[in-house]
């Protein structure tokens, strides 16, 4: 097996007395997609916070390729190649669709401090923009502002952003959510695209099931904060453990 | 592959082109005193609000401590200039002395506060500049208190200086302005606005002015693509103080007097929002139009309104209402009509319109 691109270990966060993230230790590898499943109010989006940065633990680590970035701003993360997309869609709105995606690929690049050169000097930066415009079939929105976007354009801006990041690890949260039928494929077929590259690690946060059979190599389930089972989709989701929690029955039986 | 422009951002700019030449020649355009005071304020105006607009139009950052730095750069002219007597030299020390201390405020108050809420920022910012405007009448020995500082401006600004003479050794005149020292002054005031609004027009426009969009526009997602928004915004106000407190040293050079009113009270930040509202936020061209626009209300309003009283002066009840008393009343009414049919400002309502396809 490959070395963990990704590990958090013991990875906890408390607001006041509650605990919404409780000691979870995980590793991720390159090359894999692993899906994080869990009820409503499980921990899924505040587990990917405290990995992106959005929010910091209370205790425990985050690991990336050996660098601990458990106390690190976002920015700083996402240098270290960690890249994030929003369950709600978190665009920069009144800005057009190319140079959402240009400010993605200007902050991979570094050049956030060029000050005295126009924009348009930097031909390669637009260059790339467009390419990434182009596999998420956005380029005839190119110049509309973001905000204008239908919405299931507008989780694609949001795919794309990522993409454009260039990140060794992609996170999903819900990236069909409010889609509809027709253009869900679309999305998911672009996030089955980068497990191509077995560089890259791929964590996803996902409800339906159907995406989780198709796209799945890993199953992680989160529970009232904790890992509860991790391993094989098929496995993991046959457990009678986590038939429990999605029926809501371990309430009960503790 | 880019858009075009619309017809209404070329007027904009076709306006601006427009401000541009008449400031270039306003000494050849209007040659009486008053006219070239206004000139001059409004170029450093239009500095001054640029330098604004990069805050709260491009950045997003709600500051009321603005004329605190342009202060600083206005007295550190004037009281050296008072000290040490007329010369270049004070006016460069007294410019890098505003600098310096610009810097070190903006650093404090950025690193302390710009990570906090906004309203939290700009209470400190106004707690900033108050304790700027005591300490300027406090200080009398050195800032002259209320009354403020009178002094004289480098040899080369003064009235009697002969910048060009003719063949009988009198100052020469082209196209019946006299080249003297005044000339001077005004295209110093001019050409140092110009190269500072130039640098704004070159900062915006390059990859740091989309960053600071993007901040404006989302905070939270410009931090997670990459950008350390803090050392953004705490980057940009320091620019924003330097290049206000510059405009505060060519301004206290052109009036040689500095005094709270001229360069620190508050009510030169209300007419630097104002300017910013009314000519449009985000955009450079907005500040052009809202400085000029308001500079020259304030000054001709009311002769405007004393003619047109006269003129409607057999009418009954009108005289009254257009009495140049009023003027400020008057002032207020354009403000709300200003703002109600261009609620972008000037600049950024009439760059939408006009849309080609």
């Amino acid at each position: 097996m490959t070395q963990p691109s990704l590990i958090t270990r013991d990875l906890t966060i408390r607001f006041g007395g509650h605990v919404a993230v409780n000691a979870v230790s995980c590793a991720f590898h390159p090359g894999e997609l692993t899906v994080i499943v869990g009820p409503n109010g499980a921990g899924k989006t505040t587990y990917f916070n405290l990995i992106s940065g959005q929010l910091t633990a209370s205790s425990g680590q985050v690991i990336k390729d050996g660098v601990e970035l458990t106390k690190m701003a976002p920015s700083g993360r996402a240098h270290h190649g960690i890249g994030r997309a929003f369950q709600l869609t978190n665009l920069f709105p009144a800005l057009s669709v190319l140079e959402n995606i240009r400010l993605a690929v200007q902050a991979r690049a570094g050049m956030g401090w060029r000050l005295l050169r126009p924009v348009s000097h930097f031909r390669a930066l637009t260059e790339k923009a467009e390419h990434y415009l182009e596999a998420t079939r956005l380029t005839a929105r190119a110049h509309q502002p973001a905000a204008l976007l239908p919405h299931g354009d507008q989780r694609k801006l949001e795919v794309a952003l990522l993409m454009a990041m260039e990140p060794d690890i992609y996170m999903f949260d819900e990236p069909t959510a409010g889609m509809s039928l027709d253009h869900a494929p679309e999305v998911l077929e672009l996030i089955a695209g980068l497990k191509r590259d077995t560089s890259k690690t791929v964590l996803l946060v996902e409800h339906k099931m159907e995406v989780v059979r198709a796209l799945a190599d890993r199953i992680i389930v989160l529970h009232n904060g904790e890992l509860l089972a991790s391993g094989d989709p098929a496995e993991v989701m046959a457990s009678q453990l986590v038939r429990d929690v999605y029926l809501g029955k371990s309430e009960d039986a503790a | 592959m880019s858009m075009k422009p619309t017809y209404g951002s070329i007027g904009v700019k076709l306006v601006v082109l427009l401000i541009a030449a008449a400031l270039l020649f306003a000494p050849f355009l209007f040659q009486d005193v008053r006219s070239i005071e206004v000139a001059a304020r409004i170029c450093i105006f239009i500095v001054l609000v640029a330098s604004y607009d990069l805050l709260i139009g491009y950045t997003g950052i709600v500051s009321f401590a603005h004329t605190m730095f342009f202060g600083f750069g206005a007295y550190g002219a004037a009281i050296l200039l008072k000290q040490m007597g007329p010369g270049w030299a004070p006016v460069v020390l007294g410019g890098l002395a505003g600098i310096a201390l610009s810097l070190v405020i903006a650093v404090a108050i950025g690193l302390l506060s710009l990570r906090v809420k906004a309203i939290f920022f700009a209470m400190i910012t106004l707690a900033a500049a108050s304790v700027a405007l005591v300490l300027a009448s406090q200080l009398s020995h050195l800032t002259g208190g209320e009354d403020g500082i009178t002094y004289s401006a480098p040899d080369l600004f003064k009235p009697a200086t002969k910048l060009l003479v003719d063949a009988e050794g009198k100052v020469l005149k082209i196209a019946g302005v006299r080249m003297n020292g005044k000339i001077a002054a005004y295209y110093f005031v001019f050409l140092s606005s110009a190269v500072l609004f130039g640098l704004m027009l070159r900062l915006v426009g390059s990859p740091l002015g989309t960053v600071l969009k993007a901040i404006r526009e989302n905070e939270a997602r410009a931090e997670a693509i990459g950008y350390r928004v803090v050392a953004y915004r705490t980057f940009v106000f320091c620019i924003s103080a330097v290049v206000a407190s510059l405009a505060g040293t060519i301004y206290a050079v052109w009036l040689k007097y500095t005094g709270p009113e001229t360069a620190l009270s508050f009510d030169i930040m209300i007419d630097i929002l104002l300017m910013v509202v009314i000519g449009g936020m985000g955009t450079m061209w907005g500040p052009v139009i809202g400085a000029t626009l308001l500079v020259i209300a304030q000054y001709y309003l009311r002769d405007l309104m004393g003619a047109a009283a006269e003129a409607v002066s057999s009418v009954p009840l009108l005289p009254e209402l257009l009495n140049p008393d009023r003027w400020l009343f008057w002032l207020g009414i354009l403000f709300i009509l200003l703002v109600y049919f261009f609620p972008k400002g000037i600049a950024g309502t009439a760059m939408e319109k006009g849309v080609r396809q």
